[in-house]
């Protein structure tokens, strides 16, 4: 397993620059010859399939959902990050670049994350241009506001539906290119395989997922822009689509994944009501700008919030973190969360919930300042849970939200398997042990619109010769699938296929999620072998594998979920730090705040498979500081 | 609370399709309706029947990918998506019926899963700015006016599900089409292709066999988004421009039309 990250040579603010000086190009005639896979059509893939095409390059873009348009990018509400300094504030590429280093805790690499910073200004750029309706001040400029985490206010936004927005501008950049006749979208299509002939992506064996034909794609370069893997805890913040597969697949294959215990969990959603519950509903960061966090001081505390007086009102982040308060990170902001109800004080019919109050911003704004900022987050809630934010404080608790792990990838975006690259959240580089907030999408339209394009270029431009689909590689990876398809249908069981879903989410949020402890992972681990091995001898679902068969499409995707896990509770076992996300109850201080272990564990740990049933192989990317000076992180 | 469910069953495009009753669903009144949906698929599955095939993934009433008809109305009883439907919305004991969307240009896929691609191809004939990724100019170099990006950003909202084309008695995609229209006519960046795309995707809007407005409305009373008729109002005035553009010979020859 080769590490080496390509990083290029020079100061960290030319690095990037002179990689685009030196890289290989390919003529403009040369391009339609060349064919690209992009898998997933969210903000990275969306992006990168379009702005590929628009270069000339012959785009295959493939998604599972019925068109490209619906990704779970759309549900992104916030805003996102540019240092566009519109405020005037001395915000620049180097801050964003610092904020950025320091919220993921000093566990991303200095090269990737300046260049995404400074990357950031041109996607404001790009999406105003292709009419994405960004919020204006009165005098008709850009409005910008504020995010967790952060003291300057960075962040563009579309009302609270800045995800939509961004993705529809991607989306429809593509449907463009397919007018065009330079790009094709495979609805309906689930990639189930990473073609590799003779060391080099070269193409993938995907479902219709309409047909249940097994359909083989060649390529000379294959993208994943697949998303993140949170449903590994059954209940997250993600679309229920939203899998690991096409990761896994390309994991089993040879692509490393790095920190794969690196999940965020977010601090603002609409807490779980029961059993039947599907998934859970993100509330946007953006409101901890106005809202206030409490729970009441009193443990056994039995009247309506409102009336609650000020003195028996534990806001426990302003208390405990002054300078930031309510914004401190995502992460400092869960874990809060999840101590107060461990201590009996939650609120909420199962105790696990805490209150966002915007009493005192209605009255210190007016409503309708709130009613502008918020209003449709505000109405989202109500239709939810039954209850208006504007009578009755919000009830909100933590729940897995973003994957900061993924595969491993160099500075060009490759995996560890050439001629195979990962982009936005299903590759782990920029975000460390914690992705800032409206972070997301700024690197999902960095890496789709203006790295990808580059570095994918630079790879093709060497790839000489055209693998045809009855390649043995190809053979040999559609016959693997088939197997594994007869296999699923084969079981025969008695469980519904959503019952070990459930389970499995059960045993990782437990034991892999807010704050996790040596002797908890291992239990897990154990556990998870278990449960794989009930699901693959009385797994039931749908039998047959032609046609629509949604069954058998999501207990694939169980399958893998069942690998993953055990990974990261592995690399979380290993990991005998806390950062950022990764809260090691054995690594804390007094005071419960995280404690880094930067001599033995700055490093990016990245997993090799190396077969079924044999353990998986760690190797470290170590991570050197030119530019930032590791500290102990303090929103105090 | 327990509910009894007809739901459409077809289980393929090309197969019949038949109304199937399911009694007795027990299901908690703050379950979601797709929810509820969820329970009887795992009840059918331990019975060793076929589970009922939907199209959802967000579930949070963003993604558009619900395509449910509950008792007549596109999405349900409240003008939101269908995964925004809470069991709490009916009685105990209630019988609701479930269809697909039903459009001559959504061909029912299975249960309650139809083909909406020709949306897809609507925004293809002309629902973007034609800009590729590169250096761009300064955004705040061309000021937009706040009440300009609220109005665009009104119409930019459209969820795609295809609601309003299921509400619509012809069958008609305008208020889609308008949406899209709309949002990227009333922007500086939609400006030079405003007449292109209004009259190309007019077009297509026909080609893919949706019907034509004829004003009923239905479409904006199942709006998810609560996009207002207007938008067909915008549509028609920019189609209208774009002719008398196109018959004075400012973008290429005089046709007939």
């Amino acid at each position: 397993m080769n590490l080496d990250a390509r990083i290029p040579e020079g100061p960290l603010e030319d690095k990037w620059h002179n990689w685009l000086d030196d890289h290989r190009l390919v003529g403009p005639r040369q391009r339609a010859d060349h064919r690209v896979i992009v898998v997933g059509t969210g903000l990275a893939g969306a992006s990168a399939a379009a702005t590929l095409a628009g270069q000339g390059y012959t785009v295959d873009a493939f998604c599972f959902q019925d068109s490209s348009r619906r990704a779970h990018s759309i549900a992104a509400q916030g805003g996102i990050n540019a240092t566009k300094d519109y405020a005037n504030e001395g915000d620049s590429v180097q801050r964003l670049f610092v904020d950025t280093m320091k919220g993921g805790d000093f566990r991303a690499r200095e090269a990737n994350v300046w260049r995404l910073a400074e990357t950031s200004t041109n996607i404001i750029d790009q999406a105003v241009a292709q009419g994405v309706p960004f919020n204006r001040e009165y005098g008709g400029m850009l409005a910008t506001r504020s995010f967790g985490g952060v003291l300057v206010e960075r962040t563009f936004y579309c009302r609270g539906q800045t995800g939509q927005q961004l993705l529809l501008g991607a989306y429809s950049a593509l449907q463009r290119q397919v007018a065009e006749r330079r790009a094709t979208v495979h609805n309906r299509h689930e990639l189930l395989d990473v073609v590799i002939a003779d060391g080099q992506a070269r193409g993938i064996i995907a479902r219709n997922l309409v047909t249940g034909e097994i359909e083989r794609h060649a390529a000379d370069a294959v993208v994943l822009a697949t998303g993140g893997y949170c449903n590994v805890y059954y209940l997250s913040t993600n679309a229920m689509g939203c899998n690991v597969t096409a990761a896994w697949r390309a994991h089993r294959r040879g692509a490393a994944m790095a920190n794969p215990c690196f999940t965020q969990i977010h601090p603002t959603s609409i807490p779980a009501t029961g059993h039947y519950q599907s998934k859970l509903t993100l509330m946007s960061e953006s409101l901890r700008n106005d809202g206030r966090v409490w729970v009441p001081r009193d443990p056994a505390e039995v009247r309506e919030p409102a009336d609650v007086p000020e003195a028996e009102r534990y806001y426990y982040l302003e208390e405990r973190y002054p300078r930031f308060g309510n914004l401190v990170p995502r992460d400092v902001a869960s874990r809060a969360a999840k101590i107060v109800c461990d201590d009996g004080l939650g609120v909420g019919g199962t105790g696990r919930a805490v209150y966002l109050d915007f009493r005192d911003a209605i009255t210190e704004r007016g409503a309708d300042v709130i009613a502008d900022r918020y209003g449709n987050l505000f109405e989202m809630y109500e239709r939810i849970t039954g209850d208006s934010p504007w009578k009755t404080p919000m009830m909100i608790y933590p729940a897995p939200h973003y994957s900061m792990g993924g595969l491993w990838v160099d500075y060009e975006l490759s995996t560890t398997i050439p001629g195979l690259f990962a982009i936005g959240e299903a590759n782990f580089s920029d975000h460390g042990a914690n992705r800032l907030g409206a972070s997301a999408m700024m690197q999902c339209l960095a890496d789709g619109y203006f790295i990808a394009p580059h570095t994918v270029t630079n790879w093709v431009s060497g790839v000489s010769g055209h693998v045809p689909t009855d390649h043995p590689a190809f053979e040999a990876a559609e016959s693997d699938v088939r197997d594994r398809i007869a296999r699923l249908v084969g079981v025969g069981g008695t469980t519904p296929h959503t019952v070990f879903h459930r389970e499995l989410g059960e045993v990782m949020l437990d034991n892999c999620g807010i704050t996790r402890e040596a002797d908890g992972l291992r239990q897990a681990m154990g556990r998870i072998a278990e449960l794989r091995e009930a699901f693959w001898s009385d797994l039931r679902i749908e039998p047959g594998d032609q046609g629509i068969n949604q069954t058998l499409e999501y207990a694939g995707r169980i399958a893998d979920f069942l690998e993953l896990a055990e990974l990261m509770c592995r690399d979380a076992l290993v990991r005998e730090e806390s950062c950022g996300c990764h809260l090691r109850e054995e690594h804390q201080t007094d005071e419960g705040e995280a404690v880094r272990d930067d001599d033995s564990h700055s490093n990016v740990q990245v997993w090799e498979w190396k077969g079924e049933g044999e353990e998986p192989e760690m190797q470290t990317e170590k991570l050197e500081f030119e530019s930032v000076t590791p500290v102990t992180r303090s929103y105090k | 609370m327990q509910v009894t469910l007809n739901i459409w069953r077809q289980p393929d495009a090309e197969s019949e399709g038949a109304f199937e009753r399911y009694e007795n669903v027990e299901i908690d009144e703050d379950a979601s309706f797709l929810e509820m949906l969820d329970v009887l698929n795992d009840r059918l599955l331990t019975e060793g029947k076929a589970p009922v095939a939907f199209d959802h993934d967000c579930r949070e009433g963003i993604c558009g990918s619900c395509s449910l008809l509950i008792d007549d109305m596109p999405h349900g009883p409240r003008q939101v998506t269908s995964c925004q439907i809470y069991m709490r919305d009916f009685e105990d004991g209630q019988e609701i019926t479930v269809e697909p969307f039903r459009a001559t240009a959504f061909p029912v896929m299975r249960d309650l899963m139809v083909d909406r691609a020709p949306l897809d191809r609507i925004v293809e004939s002309g629902g973007y700015v034609s800009v590729n990724a590169g250096p761009k100019p300064e955004p705040n170099s061309i000021p937009v006016h706040p009440e300009i990006q609220e109005a665009a950003m009104d119409a930019a909202i459209c969820i795609g599900c295809g609601a309003c084309v299921a509400a619509c008695p012809n069958g008609s995609g305008m208020l889609f089409t308008g949406a899209k229209v709309t949002h990227l006519n009333l922007l500086p960046q939609g400006e030079p292709e405003r007449f292109h795309r209004a009259r190309s995707m007019v077009r297509q809007h026909d080609d893919e066999g949706f019907g034509a407005c004829t004003n009923t409305g239905e479409c904006q009373q199942v709006c998810p988004q609560n996009i207002s008729i207007k938008v067909i109002g915008e549509l028609n005035r920019e189609y209208r421009a774009a002719m008398i553009h196109k018959l004075r010979g400012r973008s290429g020859p005089i046709e007939a039309q």
